[in-house]
């Protein structure tokens, strides 16, 4: 097979010295999809915008040779690689939101790159864009070719996107993370169209992805990208079945669904929800009357055991972190009973709440924005101690259980002086498990805590909780949109459509012989990697 | 001879302990003291900070007054430059002239002729020695500085100097005290910007505008700093009725022209001033109390813009997950606005104070020009700049009072510009 771009010992450095990508050195080839797998910091998207020659302005190439067919790309003067980029090589990103500019039509968005590039004016340029819009498999694209992109969904803007990628047919598309913002139906059907595109077109693909089950459905080729360097390249057969190098193996493992054997747990609910309501108003016209409800929650019935992990899954905007809130009463619920300790927390006010505040607690998907950045990690664990009243009330003792809980978590107790931007996303989460720990809650809400966390550490977190449950007996509520984790987290699984719980049962009756028809489809959108693995878990 | 304190003598050396008072506060929290060492770790950050702490100094030598067996008000500064005071001339002379500017009808022996007359106080065979006493105490000032710096035992270890140039540091030091010695041993036996329309020296006219200017820039900010704090972060907080009623208060201020509701303010105080003598001691006391004035109403006119800045970063904030989690820790309104809010907010805080600082001196002489500034009798450079109107227009021209006060402002909103910048690349978090 042909190869059209070359890459032959690409080094990155940033101004200072350090290095970021240490000879990098892969082949693409005509009709091919390479997959560029690796964790965050692996240098992956660096290595697709050093060879678009976009890197951030404190990186700068060190050496080596990008070669698109004879030319190497280094060498171009910028006018000519303006004429590359989105002529020859396109690109698409991982977030459509801001990828697109929100006050241009999209048609006109799409157009101006084929006016730039084709010279393509008039009807013409009109005809095309509508083509390539219905190439992308957008319903109607003579009538929405007018429309804003806010007017679209996540999944459609990124077909925009792709159109707009497509429109100069070009050699080489370079997808960096295009479906990771998106829910796993949406995921499928996006993975399912760039394949049929790539095919139809012959173009070559490089795809950026940290996601096992992705490069499984779409990839030729893959290459494995740890700390800059390229450590592993291999068919993707190979690479699921065979993988060479150490750390492809631990990261196809941690990718994988993992079974962790749980004790049962008490029969005696610690928490029973009964046809909890949550309705925000929907304010319009004059004097912002009520017209409408938006039903987030609309009745929904469970049970927490204790030292249980209930899970609850479901796509975004199917009101499962909506549900999680309103269990913490951080949100207005509108009807319904939060059954605790033989109280009904819904019916209580703010001031009566703060009773069982301690016993109730939450962890966030953003590691980033759950810790307040003026404040000392140790401060942030304390509060609670400080102001639910918990444990010891003296300084001195206060900070000696907030070391004793940076090492439950398995960090250092002198890692309570620092500040959260010190850390990675991992050791924040870790840092967010101790503050709600510090309460000694009786259940907490995890909300989609591993989803912005690399596999690996992902795994680590995952079996984090599963010992802090198996040694204070603490019960989860666990938020996620992955099925993969499943195995290794929870007692029993919520599948949530649309404000309602659709299916409830242990994780193996759900995940092996789902009944609810939403189940059957979420399981069938998964990555065939991991429904294959699920199947392989409980075969025996 | 008695300690005076008048209305601004207080506040500003109040205002002095306050700053810091905080200073010390703020140094003691690692990650503050880690980036305040990153704004002095430029050079030119650096410079600046050293030529602001110079015109602080010298508006906080002119705030300690007292009364003379004369009756006259005079503060330490004036008795510093107090020959300035008593040398005066009679009329315009231009700087380091041994003569007037203008010609004067004279006998002289018998006839009446038109000839420049020497000036009284200048001493030109001086100069030289002037110059040598004028190094000579800069150097000696210098020295004794670096001496008590060296006295107190890792002054620059840990301190917010920590990364700068030492170097330069020194080198600035060395230059400020230097050109002020000049300018102090030159000033006895010369005018060095020359003197105005009644021979007063124009040198103190600029030097004693320093207070006028500094109070000026940091009194309306203190005054100004609750209001916008408070209301913006409630109104961004509360949401609702409250943020109604804050936006409905700042939008409405903010329809009336400020200069037009400035200027009504300061007019209906003058008339009551004028119709109630009685009220106060002295002259200096009256313009004292205008220019209090003043600052006020200029903090109530200018809260408005930091305060729906505030707002909107406090919507923003009030969403992130950090104030979620505190909430669910039972954190009540008070901890959350003090503790997780307020302190996030504070770099667009600092960054507004050393902003408007440079606008709020440039306001009084934009007021003072239009006649609704300090006292007229209060040295001010709106003043100087205001009499600079007529003196340009005379044929010749006498420049030299507006050059002195444009000196004297700009390197001060120069100083307070460039330090500004520099806080706000290190402290606004998108840069990183």
């Amino acid at each position: 097979m042909q190869t059209v771009l070359d890459v032959q010992a690409l080094s990155v450095r940033t101004r200072k010295g350090e290095d970021i990508l240490n000879g990098v050195s892969f082949q693409l080839k005509k009709g091919e999809v390479f997959a560029l797998v690796g964790e965050s910091g692996s240098g992956k998207s660096m290595t697709a915008l050093a060879l678009m020659r976009l890197l951030p302005e404190a990186l700068c190439v060190q050496g080596g040779r990008v070669l698109l067919g004879q030319e190497d790309l280094l060498q171009l003067p910028e006018a000519q690689m303006q004429q590359v980029r989105g002529r020859r090589i396109a690109m698409i990103f991982q977030e459509p939101m801001s990828a697109l500019n929100p006050v241009m039509r999209v048609g006109e968005q799409i157009a101006e790159v084929l006016r730039l590039h084709l010279g393509l004016r008039g009807k013409q340029l009109v005809k095309r864009v509508a083509a390539l819009l219905k190439e992308v498999e957008i319903p109607d694209p003579e009538k929405r070719m007018h429309w804003y992109p806010h007017q679209f969904s996540g999944g459609q803007k990124q077909r925009v996107m792709i159109a707009m990628a497509l429109a100069c047919e070009p050699e080489i598309l370079i997808a960096d993370e295009p479906t990771t913002a998106l829910d796993v139906s949406i995921q499928a059907q996006i993975l399912r169209l760039l394949k049929t595109l790539q095919q139809k077109h012959a173009m070559s693909v490089l795809f950026i992805t940290h996601d096992m089950g992705v490069v499984a459905e779409i990839a030729d080729r893959v290459g494995v990208m740890y700390q800059g360097e390229l450590v592993e390249t291999a068919p993707v057969k190979h690479f699921l079945t065979t993988p060479q190098h150490p750390y492809t193996q631990r990261l196809l493992h941690n990718a994988l669904p993992v079974r962790v054997e749980k004790p049962q747990p008490e029969k005696r609910a610690l928490l029973a929800v009964e046809n909890l309501k949550v309705w925000f108003p929907v304010k319009k016209k004059l004097f912002r009357r009520t017209v409408e409800h938006t039903r987030a929650v609309d009745g929904v019935d469970f049970k927490i055991y204790p030292a249980e992990t209930l899970a609850l899954v479901g796509e975004s905007g199917s009101g499962k972190s909506t549900l999680g809130m309103a269990l913490l009463r951080l949100l207005p619920v509108t009807a319904g009973s939060i059954i605790y300790d033989q109280t009904d927390l819904a019916k209580l006010n703010e001031k009566q709440m703060r009773a069982y505040r301690k016993d109730i607690q939450v962890i966030f998907q953003d590691p980033y924005a759950a810790l307040n950045p003026r404040m000392t990690v140790g401060e942030s664990i304390r509060e609670g101690m400080v102001t639910l009243k918990v444990g010891p009330q003296e300084k001195q003792a206060q900070l000696a259980r907030v070391a004793q809980l940076l090492e439950k978590v398995g960090l250092k107790a002198e890692h309570m002086h620092r500040y959260p931007h010190e850390f990675s996303g991992g050791q924040r989460q870790r840092i967010g498990i101790a503050r709600a720990l510090a309460v000694e809650p009786k259940l907490i809400v995890c909300d989609e805590i591993t989803s912005a966390l690399d596999v690996s550490v992902r795994a680590q977190i995952l079996d984090l909780l599963n010992q802090l449950q198996s040694e204070a007996g603490v019960s989860y509520l666990f938020i996620t949109h992955d099925l993969s984790i499943l195995p290794r987290i929870a007692h029993r699984v919520a599948v949530m459509e649309r404000g309602r719980i659709v299916e409830q049962g242990a994780v193996q009756q759900v995940l092996t012989a789902p009944e609810h028809a939403y189940t059957q489809k979420l399981l069938r959108a998964a990555p065939q990697l991991v429904t294959d693995a699920l199947q392989h878990l409980y075969a025996n | 001879m008695s300690l005076v304190i008048l209305w601004t003598d207080a506040l500003i050396w109040l205002l002095a302990g306050m700053l810091v008072l905080w200073g010390h506060v703020a140094v003691q929290d690692r990650m503050n003291r880690q980036r305040w060492q990153q704004v002095f770790a430029s050079p030119i950050a650096l410079v600046s900070a050293l030529v602001l702490l110079a015109y602080v100094a010298v508006a906080l030598l002119d705030s300690i007054h007292f009364r003379l067996e004369s009756g006259q008000l005079r503060s330490v500064l004036d008795m510093l430059f107090i020959h300035l005071l008593e040398n005066t001339e009679r009329t315009y002379s231009a700087p380091f002239a041994t003569h007037e500017y203008v010609k004067s009808v004279i006998e002289q022996n018998g006839q009446v002729v038109q000839t420049y007359l020497p000036l009284v106080h200048v001493q030109p065979e001086q100069l030289w020695p002037d110059i040598f006493k004028g190094l000579a105490l800069g150097g000696v000032l210098t020295a004794l500085l670096w001496l008590l710096v060296k006295g107190v035992s890792h002054f620059f270890a840990n301190s917010i100097f920590a990364l700068a140039d030492k170097k330069l540091l020194w080198r600035t030091i060395w230059l400020i005290l230097t050109v002020f010695s000049l300018l102090w041993a030159l000033s006895q036996h010369f005018h060095v910007f020359g003197t105005d329309k009644v021979g007063n020296d124009v040198l103190y006219q600029a030097l004693k505008s320093i207070r006028t200017g500094v109070l000026i820039g940091t009194l309306t900010t203190l005054l100004m700093l609750p209001f916008a704090i408070a209301l913006g972060v409630m109104a961004g907080y509360f949401k609702g009725k409250v943020d109604d009623v804050i936006q409905y208060l700042y939008t409405t201020l903010n329809a009336i022209p400020g200069v037009l509701l400035i200027a009504a303010a300061v007019l209906v105080m003058q008339g009551m001033l004028e119709t109630h003598p009685e009220w106060f001691g002295t002259l200096e006391e009256r313009a004292d109390l205008r220019l209090l004035f003043l600052t006020l109403i200029l903090g109530l006119t200018s809260w408005t813009g930091l305060c729906r800045l505030l707002r909107a970063e406090t919507l923003k904030l009030s969403q992130l997950e950090y104030v979620t989690a505190a909430r669910a820790l039972g954190a009540g309104h008070g901890r959350i606005l003090f503790r997780h809010i307020t302190p996030n907010l504070m770099h667009l805080v600092l960054i507004a104070i050393v902003l408007d600082f440079s606008a709020l001196v440039l306001a009084e002489a934009v007021l003072s020009y239009v006649g609704v500034g300090v006292d007229p009798t209060m040295n001010s450079w709106g003043n100087m700049i205001n009499a600079a109107r007529l003196e340009m227009a005379r044929e010749p021209m006498v420049w030299w009072s507006l050059a002195a006060a444009f000196v004297f402002m700009s390197t001060l909103v120069l100083a307070a510009n460039l330090l500004s910048d520099r806080i706000q690349q290190v402290f606004n978090p998108r840069n990183g």
